[in-house]
């Protein structure tokens, strides 16, 4: 199905069971430790050796020696794993640098070696044992150091309009602050694992992947054997944020490793290798320039960002959200990229908005109150309805300035007071808003759907559930398009056997995976209409009963004794450039900050947001509400430190990579404000995983400032930043 | 392989245990691994109770209890996020107090009666905890699960014993459940996914229903 025209009316607007808050379909197996994640595969992959792997101690350089003697002779070791044993490998297409070094090293901890033995304990100690003599060669560490080396990567676009330096010279007022935001980590709790087996030349890879096709093809492409050899299964993942967008070592490892061992063999990333092994978002340096005439009309906005990234890797385009979010005639947008030795970067939750709002957001603070505007106001006043750089392009929905005021209502905004004059008892308590945006992105996604003579539905897609709530709302469609409750739903994902999907990403999952279900559903409807000699334009699927006028059939009956199966896929046309589609929200933060010690804690959170048909508000809420979480761990905590004499991530654990926890994170409210956006997909949905953390670092950010009067421009805000500016203690 | 032997564990055993544990480090192998032979991995049979059943394993002195759980008796319900003790995703309860199962050995258990996310219910016979984090939607991808409902059962336990923590007011009174003390006490189970929110309002309402 071809989704090229503007949604009309369609069974999934019945809202029976989609739009309803239905517990999670997983829910029993996974709080009863049933769910059988990608390491957990005893029944599937029984015998498994155990793979445990070795990285590179240096940043950059190559492998002079590798003495493999004593690991080799050590009890249990069935085989090792090295570039020389693995034959010539190719690098996968998402993947920077390789997944397998040697001799060539191009960052710390990438693999060099899996040591694969009977036991963990062994593979472990055999993997000690390693003795590596390198030549190390010098690299950039340092991204301020070499910011101006940084280019212009051929995917970025600079977005200029009018003219920028005359516009902000001649303004009023002007604002021109430079903000840093440092390396982040994923921090999934499911550390990348995988289990690899081979039967002859096919080979099946349980593994944690987000993006099962994309993971099938570099796979393939890595081992140099046909993408048909290849299967991947990955029915639940512990997290992904964009860590597990790609293939990763663990799964090129096992699979080498198990052809070596010829048995199956199962690797999973020590937690302590994730954060240098695997890629990270990378640090951005932004410098934003702002120009406005007294009453607050922007007409000159800047905005040049710089980040670093390995040879041939990508920039963190933090810029992404303002070419959209605001309007002013005369604009400079700008992304620059330069190379560093550092481990891969790559993808995060909201890539670009993320970090970008994390800057832009207390940019437009401080010019609110440079301007003496209440910051809301402020946004009112350059809300844009078209798209700024091309104003012919309309929003198919914005509701920004809804969410605004709904927040603002419902927060209690009208009591902030100014910035550092608020307290209770020794706290000085701030409140702060951020507006929220994420693009909403939709990618063609295909689903097969089985009626049986029971009148059960089974879904087959090889999208993924990473804890954002896939089976459910892909049951909810389901039962919604068949008439069927969802008891005679059954969901089944992650498989590469099955019809390729959306995968999760991008906050497209939910929208574009479910509109494939749809489309497939829609076929299946019209084979079961065809079948009874019904006219499918007039038939009903209702109360598990297929009906045309006055004759009625149960659905079980109608599928035949063999039953019936449906393929289709849904895959989208122009509409997403005719109309900037995006989603929207606001973010309400309250702080306390000590008088004494700077120490901040998180009173109260509030995000609306506009986000298109909401298709199961309790998991979306649950999606936003850790969205926000994450958030206030790139405000306040989470920073990945870089030795800069020897380019690696210090902290590289989770001690020293602190993540929010229970005591961090306060009661969270959601508020959905009602919207379809006909314009995204037959579901009428958006994407909303990444949009609850759009703007909320800025939000705790600007309450970190309104209760203290002292502003951070550089994350995270950590009270060692505030000491020495804190008011003077009464 | 060495042939089993029993032990029973004593400080010299465990600092040798510790030094095999650590092999990563030669220092600690040849500081501590003057009397011991090394050269093969030391073998020892533990029985413990693990969900009400008995169990008897022959172990490599340096597997986790963790470790044995999952790829031992393939009880993967308790997860390895870490295996530093940094995440609390291996929460389980032995002797009815909550551990990291990954920080501890499992020889160091002979005799215990183990509780795992397995014995706590089943997907048709939920435990109360299981069910509250179902309705609050207290979870997301489900891999620091286990261990939270874990530490959840285990800490409302630790109140109603009287048990202060870090953010009692008073150590001597008892200790009331509220959302402060809970947070507190849940604040070595850390969920990525950030269900933080709704894991208080689940495990609040199972503290209202059986306070």
């Amino acid at each position: 199905m071809k989704f090229d025209t503007p949604a009309t009316t369609n069974p999934i607007d019945q809202l029976k069971v989609v739009g309803k808050p239905t517990d999670r379909i997983d829910g029993p197996l996974k709080t009863t430790g049933m769910a059988p994640y990608a390491y957990e595969q005893h029944e599937a992959a029984p015998n498994a050796a155990y793979g445990y792997v070795v990285g590179a101690t240096i940043a950059k350089g190559t492998i002079a020696a590798l003495d493999l003697s004593k690991a080799e002779s050590a009890p249990g070791v069935i085989t090792i794993v090295t570039a020389d044993t693995a034959g010539k490998l190719d690098k996968g297409n998402f993947n920077t640098a390789k997944l397998l070094g040697g001799p060539e090293i191009e960052h710390y901890h990438q693999a060099i070696a899996l040591v694969v033995a009977e036991t963990l304990e062994q593979a472990r100690s055999a993997a000690g044992l390693i003795k590596v003599r390198y030549t190390k060669a010098k690299g950039a560490h340092d991204l301020e150091a070499i910011r101006t080396t940084a280019t212009r990567h051929k995917d970025s676009k600079d977005s200029l309009v009018g003219d920028f330096a005359g516009a902000f010279s001649a303004a009023p007022v002007q604002l021109d602050v430079t903000y840093r935001t440092p390396d982040h980590a994923h921090a999934m709790m499911e550390p990348h694992a995988s289990i690899a087996s081979w039967e002859d030349d096919q080979l099946t890879l349980w593994t944690a992947n987000q993006m099962i096709d994309w993971g099938r093809g570099d796979v393939a492409k890595t081992l140099g054997i046909p993408k048909d050899n290849v299967r991947l299964i990955s029915p639940y993942i512990g997290g992904g944020f964009g860590g597990k967008l790609f293939v990763r070592a663990d799964a090129i490892l096992a699979a080498l490793g198990s052809r070596q061992a010829k048995r199956p063999v199962k690797v999973a990333l020590p937690r302590s290798f994730m954060f240098n092994n695997t890629p990270h978002r990378p640090a951005t340096i932004q410098r934003i320039r702002i120009g406005a005439s007294k009453d607050g009309k922007i007409s000159a906005i800047g905005h040049e960002n710089w980040s670093g990234d390995l040879a041939g890797g990508g920039p963190e385009d933090a810029t992404q959200q303002t070419k959209f979010l605001y309007a002013g005639a005369n604009r400079l947008i700008t992304t620059r990229l330069a190379v560093l030795d550092l481990p891969e970067g790559n993808a995060m939750r909201a890539p670009g908005e993320a970090p970008g709002l994390m800057a832009l957001e207390i940019a437009i603070d401080e010019m609110a109150e440079k301007l003496g505007l209440d910051p809301i106001k402020f946004r009112v006043i350059n809300d844009t309805q078209v798209d700024p750089e091309n104003p012919a392009r309309p929003f198919s929905q914005r509701q920004l300035i809804k969410c605004l005021h709904t927040g603002a209502d419902n927060f209690g905004w009208d009591k902030r007071g100014a910035p550092g004059k608020t307290r209770d008892g020794r706290w000085l308590t701030g409140m702060g808003v951020a507006a929220a945006f994420r693009n909403n992105l939709t990618m063609k996604s295909a689903a097969r759907v089985k009626l049986d003579n029971k009148g059960v539905v089974t879904v087959e897609t090889d999208m993924t559930d990473i804890g954002t709530g896939t089976y459910t709302i892909i049951a909810q469609t389901a039962a919604e398009m068949m008439g069927v409750g969802l008891d005679k739903v059954v969901v089944k994902l992650g498989d590469s056997s099955f019809p390729v999907s959306a995968g999760s990403g991008g906050q497209w999952g939910a929208n574009s995976s479910t509109a494939g279900v749809y489309a497939a559903c829609v076929k299946l409807r019209e084979m079961i209409a065809k079948s009874q000699k019904f006219d499918p334009a007039k038939t009903t699927f209702a109360d598990g009963k297929v009906t045309s006028g006055r004759k009625s059939i149960d659905l079980g009956k109608a599928a035949g004794a063999s039953g019936m199966v449906a393929e289709d896929f849904i895959e989208f046309g122009d509409l997403g450039k005719t109309h900037q589609q995006s989603t929207f929200g606001a973010h309400f933060v309250e702080v306390g900050v000590n008088e004494v010690t700077a120490e901040i804690r998180i009173r109260r959170m509030l995000a609306v947001c506009a986000a298109g048909r909401i298709l199961n508000p309790k998991s979306a809420r649950s999606q936003v509400i850790g969205a926000m979480t994450m958030g206030a761990g790139a405000a306040l905590m989470e920073d990945l430190v870089i030795d800069k004499r020897h380019g690696f991530f210090v902290n590289h654990d989770l001690a020293g990579y602190e993540v929010p926890v229970h005591a961090d994170i306060p009661h969270q409210e959601v508020i959905f404000l009602d919207e379809t956006d006909p314009m995204s997909s037959p579901m009428k949905a958006k994407g909303v995983g990444e949009l609850g953390i759009c703007g909320v670092g800025a939000a705790i950010a600007n309450a970190v400032y309104n209760a203290t009067a002292v502003r951070v421009r550089h994350y995270p805000i950590t009270l060692d930043k505030l000491l020495k500016d804190m008011p003077q203690i009464a | 392989m060495a042939s089993p032997i029993d032990i029973s564990p004593n400080r010299r055993d465990l600092l040798i245990t510790a030094g095999a544990a650590a092999a990563l480090s030669s220092a600690a192998t040849a500081t501590t691994a003057q009397t011991a032979d090394l050269s093969q991995p030391v073998i020892s049979k533990i029985s413990f109770s693990v969900n009400g059943a008995d169990q008897a394993l022959e172990l490599d002195l340096r597997t986790t209890l963790l470790d044995a759980l999952r790829e031992h008796l393939h009880l993967t319900g308790t997860k390895k996020g870490c295996d530093h003790g940094q995440c609390g995703a291996c929460t389980v309860m032995v002797n009815g107090k909550r551990i990291n199962s990954c920080l501890s050995l499992a020889v160091m258990h002979d005799g215990d009666e183990i509780t795992t996310i397995e014995g706590l219910g089943t997907p048709d016979k939920l435990h109360p905890m299981q069910a509250a984090f179902i309705k609050h939607d207290g979870y997301q991808c489900g891999y620091c699960t286990p261990g939270q409902i874990c530490s959840a059962v285990a800490v409302l336990e630790e109140i109603k014993a009287g048990i202060p923590s870090h953010v009692s007011d008073d150590l001597t009174a008892t200790p009331q459940v509220s959302a402060h003390e809970m947070r507190e006490r849940m604040s070595g189970n850390i969920c990525r996914c950030g269900a933080y929110s709704n894991i208080i309002d689940a495990m609040s309402e199972v503290a209202g229903a059986t306070a």
